[in-house]
């Protein structure tokens, strides 16, 4: 298994370009090669990250070309951590995905697969690569994969998609043109040779339009404030299956990404002092957070709610970036992981509703909805317990090891809007939890609810819930109980071997 | 004083997990009533039995200690039986056994709906408190506080009529902003000190702090405890929170979530910053002041209500006070006054929110202009009341005269006059909003005749019981449960004398 680095991504392309010679004369074979290739992603990906635990960082040097030249990949502790969360969570989405795809995807589950396994594909590329380059090609694979796999949904959808386009490709070439930048300047374009040249360089104006262009370039495709118009649309018209991919991997990926180049190709002192653009990361941040919670306030469809909600949730992980201290990164870092598994599960429940009311709209929910859907809607109540950030839940810690890395840079304004942040998520959370266990059934009024005496509905049966599309978003947001409870193991095992060099 | 010894143990443990186990099997016999009845009955009892297992070991200076693991590095979560954890921990389990019985009575009384919610939720309420009354350092007991306010929240709302939601929403709004700034001051204290362990005498240590600072930090915490133990201007939810049924506002909203609060400020002003801190930065003066307001205008405002529990509720909150008063006063005496209050309070005010509760499913009485005679019909019932009134107001031989005792003992030996010169103040209050109820209730005539006859007797056991305890340990304090002896040693490990 020396090759299993390269393993993952290779498996995913593989997949991905045979399914539809596959899937010729039997559609339904798409989903089940999408889901074996997901399944082995996962796999082969724990393995990695079991190397790494053991024997520490490993490289690997593609079709034997030694560095800086050829292509490498490096798995350290961050990369292979976050590449398992990516696999994990898009394999439990898959699951889930196999219930929905008559509703969503009508027609279309040949090419849609495809493209999830090119989504997979990229996103895996980009977090295990250590070159700038071959970064900017999986980041392309991704983004075209995205493009389509929401240009799939509603009749809204191409053009949301349409729009996500425009910008991300303005995101990509800006990504782009900022590496060219650091090419010309340091000759190089693998991250470790690119760090070693820069301290000597970096006076160069060139060095710094280079990763201003990088920072904003990515920060489109992150969403961060104010770079995130695309994203309402997007999450909102994509198809449900879609939705619940993208917004727990997608902007992650692009964080990660984020992440990498300012602390591990860049030096901490030069991003947080020379020339300060985590301040300016963590600030934007901070503006987004308040303004995706207020504006998830306002949102009556549910998928759209969760969209900006993300945008805040997105700048949880700015906050910790720009707050540039140990304290911060793990904070970032752990919600990287938090916010997939609670997104992914609020998605897919957004989901079973589609499918089984036909709709997501906040108002139109009510206590009949917790009876058709009881488990559904307690992953629902207990992902959003996360999101305000109540213990036990994973999204606690979040919060906490935040608000420590804001006490200790000293800055009480982020400490403020985190707190804060939390008790707006509760506002337009609490808004869906009180319809959903306290609205009365509005069409059949007090004659259909059941008797105060009688106990219907109460209880331990699954109700008509389909088991296909229960089981993973219980299995998710449970897991957030598990993830809070062990999240120091995380923090020390993972998260505290990889804290950047200066911080 | 010398160090306690510690040991390892699963009380503590048991003493959380009980409960939090009878949840489930709660949930799973929502379909066979009795069942689900007798988990939460076998769950309060194991639970007491737990707790009251711990007794000797606190008393001889004997501290169990259970540490689950680490949940932030450097910090696990872990829980210590220490003197005043046993103390509360003992009025909250041995309270739950009562307001077990009680409950079953009212809600099959009333043919309330959604009874398994309201079991279960019950349960996981004790769980926290215990967690809340055991937890070793302040992170464990922030994950405790906030499980709490959120397993409070379906029994507030349990009703689900309008008001009842609004209570609800209101409660949320106050809880989880209390929770954000104990998160806040959490942290910050976990900055400066690098440590989050309960000391009793402080953790600050020899840290030097700017005066500013001190302020703000402690301001955080006021505002994180403070609205559970309802500190004025933080008190608005409690009042609201009536709109629950009855034996919720007995145990809860008179017992284990505002005793949470109080018995934060316990652990934050003796054990967070210590009394020399305190009286170094004038804190102490500070919440003596929150604490001697609260209990006047409390009182006041009491005087307007015509509902029954709206009227005990405001009640509470200017005798919460008095345990406040006692923590912010730092004397030896006040400190034993404050805290034999936590359990004196407790079986007074249980005692009163039942009878409130009999009134409703024997009669649907909620208003105190409602109660003409009724005494007559239910002597028990109001029997009962009318203990729980005298104790409050501080007359002996009812437990209430004995913290109030202590506690104007504790503000000569601070050497201020103006708190006692409140607490006195406080009970002719006291006696004045209660002696309506009571004279009304046995002297007046009532418009239409009631005919004879108490609540259920799983109602009116419980009421007698929690009476006659009120009277027992105001003639003797140390009875049964050492109430007394402990809160001696916890004054004393406070304040560094010893006992």
């Amino acid at each position: 298994m020396q090759n299993s680095p390269a393993l993952v991504p290779l498996l995913l392309l593989a997949a991905a370009i045979s399914i539809p010679v596959l899937a010729i004369k039997k559609t339904g074979v798409a989903y089940l090669a999408a889901l074996a290739a997901s399944l082995g992603s996962v796999v082969i990906s724990a393995y990695n990250a079991l190397r790494v635990w053991e024997s520490g960082p490993l490289t690997y040097h593609f079709g034997g070309w030694n560095p800086p030249i050829g292509i490498e990949y490096v798995l350290d502790p961050l990369s292979v951590f976050v590449a398992l969360v990516v696999n994990v969570v898009a394999f439990i989405v898959l699951c889930h995905a196999g219930g929905l795809k008559e509703r969503e995807i009508p027609g279309k589950s040949v090419p849609y697969y495809a493209l999830v396994l090119l989504l997979l594909c990229g996103a895996n590329g980009m977090i295990l690569t250590g070159d700038l380059f071959n970064l900017y090609v999986f980041l392309e694979i991704f983004s075209l994969a995205c493009y389509g796999l929401i240009g799939i949904g509603e009749k809204q959808a191409p053009i949301a998609s349409f729009r996500y386009l425009i910008m991300g490709t303005v995101g990509a070439s800006f990504y782009l043109l900022g590496l060219g930048f650091i090419y010309i300047v340091t000759g190089s374009l693998n991250m470790a040779d690119v760090r070693n040249i820069l301290p000597h360089v970096y006076g160069n104006p060139a060095v710094t339009t280079g990763l201003a262009l990088i920072v904003i370039g990515m920060g489109i495709k992150m969403a961060i404030f104010p770079l995130h118009g695309w994203l309402p649309d997007a999450y909102t018209y994509a198809p449900s299956t879609s939705s619940a991919l993208i917004a727990p991997i997608g902007t992650k990926v692009a964080a990660y990404v984020i992440l990498r180049v300012l602390f591990f190709v860049f030096d901490v002192k030069f991003v947080s002092q020379t020339l300060p653009v985590t301040d300016l990361i963590g600030w934007l941040a901070a503006i987004g957070i308040l303004f995706g919670s207020v504006m998830a306030m306002a949102q009556n469809e549910m998928k759209r709610m969760l969209a900006y909600s993300s945008i805040a949730q997105i700048g949880y992980i700015g906050l910790g970036i720009g707050l540039a201290n140990p304290l911060g990164f793990i904070g970032a870092v752990l919600h990287i992981l938090n916010h997939a598994f609670m997104k992914g599960a609020l998605f897919l429940v957004a989901a079973n509703l589609r499918k089984n009311a036909g709709h997501s709209d906040i108002s139109k929910l009510d206590a009949s909805y917790r009876k058709k859907l009881p488990w559904s809607m307690a992953a629902f109540t207990l992902a959003a317990l996360s999101m305000i950030g109540l213990p036990p839940t994973a999204g606690f810690f979040s919060k906490w090891y935040l608000a420590l890395g804001a006490i200790d840079k000293g800055n009480w304004v982020f400490l403020g809007v985190i707190l804060l942040s939390s008790l707006l998520n509760a506002v337009y959370f609490f808004r869906i939890l009180e319809k959903v266990y306290l609205g009365t059934p509005s069409a059949q009024g007090a004659e259909g609810a059941p008797s105060p005496k009688s106990n219907k509905g109460e209880g331990f049966v699954a109700g008509e819930e389909e088991y296909a599309l229960m089981i993973p978003a219980v299995v998710l947001s449970f897991s957030l109980l598990l993830l809070g409870l062990l999240n120091a193991n995380i923090v020390k095992g993972v998260i505290q071997r990889i804290i950047p060099l200066g911080m | 004083m010398t160090n306690p010894e510690i040991y390892r143990s699963l009380m503590p443990f048991y003493a959380v997990m009980v409960s939090l186990i009878a949840a489930p099997l709660i949930l799973m016999s929502s379909r066979q009533a009795n069942l689900r009845e007798f988990w939460t009955l076998a769950a309060s009892l194991v639970k007491f039995a737990v707790v009251f297992l711990l007794l000797p070991g606190a008393l001889a200076g004997r501290i169990a200690e259970f540490i689950f693991w680490e949940i932030s590095p450097g910090i696990a979560l872990s829980l210590k039986a220490d003197t005043l954890g046993v103390f509360f921990a003992l009025i909250a389990s041995g309270l739950w056994i009562l307001t077990s019985f009680y409950s079953i009575g009212y809600v099959r009384g009333l043919n309330e709906h959604k009874q398994t919610r309201y079991f279960a939720s019950f349960a996981v309420c004790l769980s926290a408190t215990m967690g809340i009354a055991f937890a070793a350092n302040l992170l464990t007991f922030v994950f405790f506080y906030e499980i709490l306010t959120i397993a409070t929240y379906p029994l507030v709302i349990h009703k689900e009529t309008k008001v009842a939601i609004a209570a609800g929403r209101k409660y949320l709004i106050y809880t989880l902003t209390a929770g954000v700034l104990l998160i806040a001051a959490t942290a910050w204290t976990y900055r400066i000190t690098g440590a989050l362990d309960f000391r009793a005498g402080g953790l600050f240590g020899n840290t030097s702090l700017s005066p500013s600072i001190m302020m703000v930090l402690f301001l955080l915490f006021l505002g994180g405890v403070g609205v559970k133990a309802a500190v004025m201007p933080l008190h608005s939810w409690l009042p609201a929170a009536m709109a629950a049924p009855t034996p919720v506002s007995a145990l809860l909203h008179a017992v284990a979530v505002v005793k949470s609060g109080v018995f934060g400020v316990v652990r934050v002003v003796g054990f967070v910053f210590g009394p020399e801190l305190m009286r170094q930065f004038g804190l102490n003066t500070l919440l003596a002041i929150f604490a001697g307001a609260t209990i006047i205008l409390a009182s006041l405002l009491a005087f307007r209500q015509d509902n029954l529990k709206h009227r005990l509720a405001y009640s509470t909150v200017g005798h919460l006070s008095y345990i406040v008063l006692g923590a912010a006063l730092l004397s030896p005496a006040s400190l034993i006054g404050g805290l034999l209050h936590i359990a004196n309070h407790a079986t007074m005010k249980i005692t009163l929110f039942f009878c409130a509760g009999a009134l409703y499913v024997k009669h649907h009485k909620e208003k105190i202009s409602e109660l003409d005679g009724i005494g007559r019909a239910m002597p028990w019932t109001m029997g009962a009341f009318t203990v729980g009134a005298i104790g409050l107001a501080g007359v002996p031989p009812i437990n209430g005269f004995v913290s109030k005792w202590q506690l104007g003992l504790g503000a000569l030996q601070a050497g201020e006059i103006l708190p006692l010169a409140i607490l006195v103040l406080s009970g002719l209050l006291n006696a004045g909003y209660f002696a309506p109820i009571v004279y009304r209730a046995f002297l007046k005539k009532p418009a239409v005749p009631y005919e004879r006859g108490e609540a259920p007797p799983a109602m009116v056991i419980p009421i007698v019981v929690t009476a006659l305890l009120s009277l027992l340990l105001g003639l003797n304090p140390d009875l049964f449960f050492h109430f007394y002896r402990l809160a001696v040693m916890v004054s004393g490990s406070i304040l560094g004398g010893g006992p």
